[in-house]
């Protein structure tokens, strides 16, 4: 509101153009760290993730960066595998959430009763603490692998199709797509070539600033023991287990991999915010 | 406001929550009736090889489970409108006696933890808000975003190591120190096993009320009445004090009301790690031990919970702000 | 009242080759500084009501923040900014900014949305008898008592002008800051306003009123200088805005004059230069019909012409 007095002849105090430089720059960055992670994950040795009782519960060292556990397993070839675990059911909830989102903002552009609707199961997935919906549908599944991904697949949608519907109601009222009613167009026609364009960049953003929270989440329910078995190296598994050790002084057990978790998704946060920011610029 | 607006913002908003918690309990209700998760077997847990299957059918009997599915949800349901919640199969005692009890512990644990979380956020808000821009801005910003990207109960085990393993402060897990009564706790050995769940999740509600105070004063700074106000002369902590302190409040302890849902999540986990035994480390059980019904009732209470936050937070409105106040309840 | 025979002779405002800058807020990054006030001469004296006019962007409004002190921390100021005789410095403001110096803005969102009415309007006020002096003045401007218990939400438009007038009357302001920056006010409101101004320009206070239409400018001034590009280029008196223009000194302003309804509507082609898009030659050369090699070349001086400034090569 206040911007407006700041009018076209004050230009912004920083120009568009260093911003966006700024934005890409992170933005390659995050890219650049998050591949090294995926790849250096792929080159382990599986040798590392063996159990080697010679080797048990050595605190960090050049050969073990992360230390090793009590079954000798060193831990930072369990932390990669675990972060890419965790970036794979990630990348999967955050998607399949996704698209639920746009399936239902869509229906609500369709007509006010299925608006209605959509906002009521929105405000229903709402108002149960997000950990509740996930153990509910955990036990619900069975537990296990299929318990955590469909939990995470389930539950990221509500607070982004509030944000969808607003924008596909507000692309709804354009002149444009008046336009194409009139020409007789179909509603899928309509939604096809109006509301997708228009949300595809919202669509992007939305989904990675999805993905740290299925990150967190994913490590949280595992954690708690609704998610991964034990001998799968998830974060939250080695993060679990090293509760036992922690009365004994075993630190680096808990402290790196969850140092490391924090780092991949303060990158992915990094990298949602930067590209919005980017959608932004261009935009406005 | 008026006699008759409050009892019209009352109706609706119990109508509200019933419609909630019958839908909140058809789903869960049914979500857990097509669960893989046999509840007898484990009922009978360890002592499967003494039980009979004959024995087995009685327990099944017994439970109704041989009903139809909407069937045995009328049936539940009629307990449920009675108060019966049924009875725990973890804890051998009613499900509303358990919730009760726990969500004492739960209770005081939050209570802190939310009105630290506050207290702090809003004063990093409004520290960052200030000097937008400087050092001090980009510090408490990137301590925020870090926060968010920060699990809490990774949060809980560096706590634990620092202060209890490695300084000795505080307990090491456990609510109740082993050997001793519940009842026999005294005051002060509950007080430290509180702090430091507390700690972790006051830490964890930070960002959110910083990074919006932030948002809200910034908005509010650059906004006319605030450029009329400095043009009057007003500046420094007068003119913040004065315009920009009732304008972002509202909206802050709104948001922070409304943020219930997530202090509940975080006691899980903080419950969890801590081994405090409120409702968060209940629902957890609950769900690993198949406790059915302690689940469900557990679940209902939670929509409760949130339920209420969120009405503090449209009541705060409607109480403080004159636009809301003046002009009568939507 | 002062009555002070020196001050009489000394201008209340005094501003001369003002400029104001706009730079990157990061300073270890070499970023092209904005100009977007140049140039800018202006006097205003007790009692005179002095009208600036120019089309919204040309920066006016930052005008009023730079006088107030109010600009955002990438600004710089530069030139000579004098009020009753000496330079306006930081400390100077600290106690004449909502004492001597007040601002009336026009937009209603200027009142804070959660304070009363009457405890805004006191905030400005000094001493004993606040509620009194402001109850007082709310009835001069014609508000009635209960409003200084009413929130801004609960006002009409007309209500909240006449608030926000009150707190410049509260005030024993000697220079006042008028500033209608944003369009569509209605006219009656505004013939209200124009009445309130006059009045405080009768008990001898200085006015500069600032404004993006030159009818309501002409209907309160005494004297009207015209901002373009962030420029003053001309300071004309009242009268002479009469016929088809030709006492006024700058084409600009002549133009501005001919494209009202009443004086032929003849429009003015092209747009007002962005604070990037400005040459080294004169800022109005590219919509002038008189432009000649030499407005190419260099910035007109200010002259005075028939007791009025200008800044053009021609007049």
């Amino acid at each position: 509101m206040s911007m407006q007095r700041i009018d076209a002849y004050a230009t912004p105090t920083k120009s568009n153009r260093s911003e966006r430089q700024r934005a890409w720059t992170r933005i390659i960055l995050a890219l650049l760290l998050l591949a090294g992670i995926v790849v250096w994950a792929l080159l382990i040795n599986a040798d590392n993730l063996k159990v080697n009782l010679e080797g048990r519960n050595t605190a960090p060292s050049l050969a073990h960066l992360f230390g090793t556990d009590w079954l000798g397993r060193d831990m930072f070839a369990r932390t990669l595998k675990g972060l890419t675990l965790s970036l794979a059911v990630g990348m999967l909830a955050a998607l399949s959430s996704t698209g639920i989102a746009l399936f239902f903002s869509l229906l609500s552009s369709w007509n006010k009763w299925l608006d209605d609707m959509v906002t009521w199961v929105t405000d229903l997935f709402l108002s149960i603490p997000h950990i509740v919906t996930l153990i509910l549908l955990s036990v619900a599944v069975g537990g296990g692998f299929k318990g955590v991904v469909v939990g995470l697949a389930l539950t990221h949608w509500p607070r982004f199709t509030r944000l969808l519907r607003a924008e596909v109601l507000q692309v709804k009222e354009a002149e444009y797509v008046g336009v194409s009613r009139q020409l007789g167009r179909s509603r899928l026609w309509i939604a096809r070539h109006h509301f997708l364009p228009h949300l595809f960049p919202h669509l992007l953003v939305g989904f990675l600033l999805l993905l740290p929270h299925a990150i967190l989440h994913e490590a949280a329910i595992t954690f708690l023991g609704f998610g991964f078995s034990t001998d799968t190296p998830a974060i939250g598994v080695i993060l679990s287990e090293s509760m036992s050790y922690l009365s004994t002084g075993l630190w680096w057990l808990a402290f790196f991999p969850g140092l490391a978790l924090v780092i991949m998704v303060s990158i992915f946060e990094l990298l949602g915010r930067s590209i919005r920011r980017l959608a932004e610029t261009s935009s406005g | 406001m008026h006699y008759k607006q409050v009892m019209l913002f009352i109706t609706g908003k119990a109508v509200k929550l019933a419609t909630l918690l019958i839908a909140v309990s058809i789903l869960s209700f049914f979500l857990i009736s097509y669960s893989p998760i046999d509840p007898v077997q484990l009922y009978i847990g360890a002592d499967m090889t003494r039980v009979s299957p004959e024995q087995r059918e009685n327990i099944a009997e017994y439970w109704g489970l041989h009903e139809s599915k909407p069937q045995q949800f009328i049936n539940w349901g009629k307990a449920v409108l009675h108060g019966d919640f049924g009875t725990s199969l973890l804890y051998r005692s009613p499900v509303a006696d358990v919730i009760a009890e726990r969500f004492l512990a739960s209770l005081a644990l939050m209570v802190v933890a939310w009105l630290l979380s506050g207290v702090v956020g809003f004063l990093l808000g409004i520290i960052a808000g200030m000097r937008q821009g400087t050092w001090a801005d980009h510090v408490i910003k990137g301590f925020c975003f870090t926060l968010a990207s920060t699990p809490a109960f990774w949060l809980a085990l560096l706590f634990l190591m620092t202060f209890s393993v490695w300084l000795g402060w505080f307990p090491v897990g456990l609510g109740t120190p082993a050997g001793v009564l519940a009842e026999d706790v005294t005051w002060v050995e509950r007080l430290r096993h509180l702090v430091l769940p507390a700690l972790t999740l006051s830490i964890a509600g930070v960002a959110n009320v910083a990074l919006h105070t932030r948002e809200k004063l910034i908005e509010v700074l650059a906004s006319e009445y605030i450029r009329f106000a400095k043009a009057k002369g007003e500046h420094g902590f007068v003119l913040v004090w004065r315009h920009g302190l009732r304008n972002i409040s509202i909206p802050a302890v709104s948001l922070h009301f409304a943020s219930f849902g997530e202090l509940f999540g975080g006691a899980v986990l903080a419950e969890q790690v801590f081994s405090y035994p409120g409702l968060g480390q209940a629902i957890v059980q609950a769900g690993l031990g198949g406790d059915v019904p302690l689940l469900l009732g557990i679940v209902l209470f939670s929509a409760v919970f949130v339920f209420v936050g969120n009405v503090m937070a449209d009541l705060l409105y409607q109480l403080i702000d004159p636009r809301m106040r003046r002009s009568g309840v939507q | 009242m002062n009555l002070i025979s020196s001050t009489r002779n000394t201008p209340l405002l005094e501003v001369k080759n003002f400029s104001l800058t706009f730079h990157s807020d990061r300073k270890d990054r070499q970023e092209p500084l904005t100009q977007v006030i140049r140039q800018f001469d202006i006097t205003i004296r007790e009692g005179e009501i002095m009208a600036v006019v120019g089309a919204s962007g040309s920066g006016k409004s930052l005008l009023a923040d730079a006088i107030l002190g109010i600009l955002p921390e990438n600004a710089t100021c530069k030139g000579m900014l004098h009020y009753k005789g000496e330079p306006l410095t930081e400390k100077r403001r600290k106690h004449l900014c909502g004492d001597q110096i007040m601002l009336i803005p026009q937009s209603l969102n200027a009142l804070d949305p959660l304070m009363k009415t009457g405890k805004q309007v006191q905030t400005v006020m000094k001493g004993k008898g606040k509620k009194d002096g402001q109850r007082a003045v709310f009835r001069k401007v014609g508000l009635p008592d209960h409003v200084s218990n009413q929130y801004p939400f609960e006002l009409s438009g007309g209500m909240a002008r006449r608030v926000l007038i009150a707190t410049a009357m509260v005030s024993n302001a000697h220079f006042i800051i008028a500033d209608e920056a944003t369009p569509g006010i209605d006219p009656h409101a505004l013939g209200e306003m124009v009445t309130f101004i006059k009045h405080l320009a009768m008990e001898g206070k200085g006015v500069m009123f600032i404004t993006h239409d030159i009818e309501t400018a002409l209907q309160v001034a005494d004297k009207v200088a015209v901002f373009y590009a962030g420029e003053t280029v001309e300071i004309a008196n009242v009268e002479d805005f009469s016929g088809t223009g030709e006492t006024l000194r700058h084409p600009y302003t002549k133009a501005l004059w001919n494209s009202l309804p009443q004086n032929g509507f003849v429009p003015l082609e092209g747009h007002q230069p962005l604070a990037d898009e400005k040459g080294k030659g004169c800022a109005f050369q590219p919509r002038c019909q008189r432009a000649t090699d030499i407005c190419l070349q260099k910035q007109p001086e200010s002259r005075i012409v028939k007791a009025g400034m200008v800044r053009c090569f021609h007049a």
